[in-house]
């Protein structure tokens, strides 16, 4: 549904939305793993961020495991500088429930107490669970309640496929 | 080999998910693979600062333990821990089945309490199975322990270890040496093993150790150690209870030692890389050398911490973290 050219210049626009903040030459650039990284490390990339990237891996943050189960191999979570006191631009690529950003949050606490955090995401669609809303965004989108959306990086080319499935498999 | 007839489908569910883990022989090489990568997942937050995870919160785990151990409660309780259950420790053979309780009407009394995970040792086989008989379908249970029966978490953490270090099993040799007759471990060992592929597995010891017809279990019995050392990847030592068998079983500690215990020389004939691994509690100098015991080639403390995440891993698995979707949303 959108392709590589399309996804780079959202980027690009996220990034302008960034420059405008207040501190952000010195802000910590966090991705969730495995759709945020890649956004992250663009991110990272143009704003010639001076920090190390961090990553964070929130499956065993998630409130919502026993339903859809652990990824058997998740990530370990590599943040390589002290978040404490530290501005935080928190990036992922669709927010949709809020929950992948709420287990996000609990876990950056246990590393630290942040200065605060900004959350920026390229696609917001609708469908908010909890009081969680994006600082920057590329895109707003349309999707049905069933339709999934994942982001991807193969040979050096992002795609955003549709994995939905069919309403009457959900 | 009198093992209690645990049957699948009270480890599993109809589904073929992990429910009960009091074996490891009932269980699929796909849901042993899935434990390891788990626990793979979980070795990294042993070095985080802050090593907890929110996974299991609300969760209520009772170590049920009606014959002493240590380092295995020890460990069980930190991996519920890291997890943020709440773990109460309960030492029965000093409470209540003193009193004449039995160990059902123990049991259903905390279960009565609403806990989510029994963690059960006992010296008889076949209690924790008897145990996940008696309970609500939503409560779980972990053998850490029955009798000569199984040790099936101390099994995963050697197959953890093993994997960590060597990779692949298909073409390993693994020899374990020691006790094989009265060791829950080696039995939980041998199944594991085989569960995972592995084809050449060779069992060490004195006759009167091994039991007859362990060739039916799919290992070649060794009465040479020389021999059936030669070329091996792992070496997985048991630990002797020579405070039970010495005259009997054994001749003497230094007749055992001389004949069976690994010293520096015996693990020159394994592979150039092998491993060496063992239980614990070690007895220095009786089945194993210090010089090996604490060698370049020994694991033995690598296996401690492995434990915890293997622990940690099977305990957030049966508690609900095998849906279908695997994690992906």
């Amino acid at each position: 549904m959108l392709k590589h050219s399309d996804i780079i210049s959202l980027i690009d626009s996220m990034v302008l939305a960034l420059r405008k903040r207040d501190g952000i030459e010195d802000s910590l650039i966090i991705g969730i793993h495995s759709g945020g990284a890649w956004i992250a490390e663009r991110l990272h990339h143009l704003l010639e961020n001076p920090h190390s990237i961090g990553m964070l891996d929130i499956s065993f943050y998630r409130d919502d495991f026993t339903q859809i189960g652990l990824n058997p191999q998740v990530k370990s979570s590599d943040l390589p500088e002290s978040i404490e006191g530290q501005n935080i631009i928190l990036v992922d690529d669709v927010l949709h429930t809020g929950r992948t950003i709420r287990a996000a949050m609990n876990e950056l606490f246990d590393y630290g107490r942040p200065n605060s955090i900004c959350l920026a995401v390229l696609l917001d669609r609708e469908g908010r669970q909890l009081p969680i809303q994006a600082d920057i965004c590329g895109m707003n989108i349309h999707l049905a309640p069933h339709q999934q959306v994942k982001l991807s990086y193969v040979d050096n080319e992002f795609e955003l496929k549709n994995i939905s499935t069919k309403p009457s498999d959900t | 080999m009198n093992s209690p007839t645990a049957n699948k489908h009270l480890e599993t569910t109809a589904d073929g998910q992990l429910k009960h883990f009091l074996s490891t022989s009932n269980h699929s090489r796909e849901n042993l693979t899935r434990i390891l990568e788990l626990a793979d997942s979980f070795i990294s937050f042993g070095k985080r600062e802050i090593k907890k995870v929110p996974l299991l919160r609300g969760k209520t785990v009772v170590n049920l333990f009606f014959e002493p151990s240590t380092r295995t409660r020890t460990t069980f309780e930190i991996a519920a821990k890291r997890l943020s259950a709440d773990v109460i420790n309960l030492n029965a053979s000093r409470m209540s089945t003193t009193k004449g309780e039995s160990i059902l009407d123990t049991v259903y009394t905390l279960e009565a309490m609403h806990v989510d995970l029994f963690v059960v040792r006992d010296g008889a086989s076949g209690t924790a199975e008897l145990i996940a008989r008696h309970l609500p379908d939503d409560v779980r249970v972990i053998n850490a322990g029955d009798g000569r029966h199984a040790h099936p978490t101390q099994a995963m953490l050697d197959m953890f270890t093993i994997r960590h270090y060597k990779g692949a099993f298909e073409n390993l040799k693994i020899a374990i040496v020691g006790d094989i007759l009265h060791s829950r471990v080696a039995r939980s060992q041998i199944h594991a093993l085989r569960i995972l592929g592995v084809k050449d597995i060779r069992v060490i010891g004195p006759k009167t150790l091994i039991p007859t017809k362990i060739e039916s279990m799919g290992v070649v019995p060794y009465y040479d150690m020389d021999k059936g050392l030669d070329g091996v990847d792992a070496i997985l030592m048991l630990r002797l209870q020579h405070e039970r068998m010495e005259g009997q079983q054994i001749p003497s500690q230094q007749e055992y030692f001389y004949r069976f215990g690994l010293t520096s020389r015996r693990v020159a004939l394994a592979a150039s890389d092998a491993i060496v691994m063992h239980p614990g509690p070690i007895n220095r100098g009786l089945e194993i050398s210090s010089r090996v015991a604490d060698g370049p080639q020994s694991v033995i403390l690598p296996q401690v911490t492995n434990g915890i995440a293997v622990r940690m891993a099977i305990m957030s698995l049966l508690m609900g973290g095998q849906n279908s979707m695997g994690g992906k949303k």
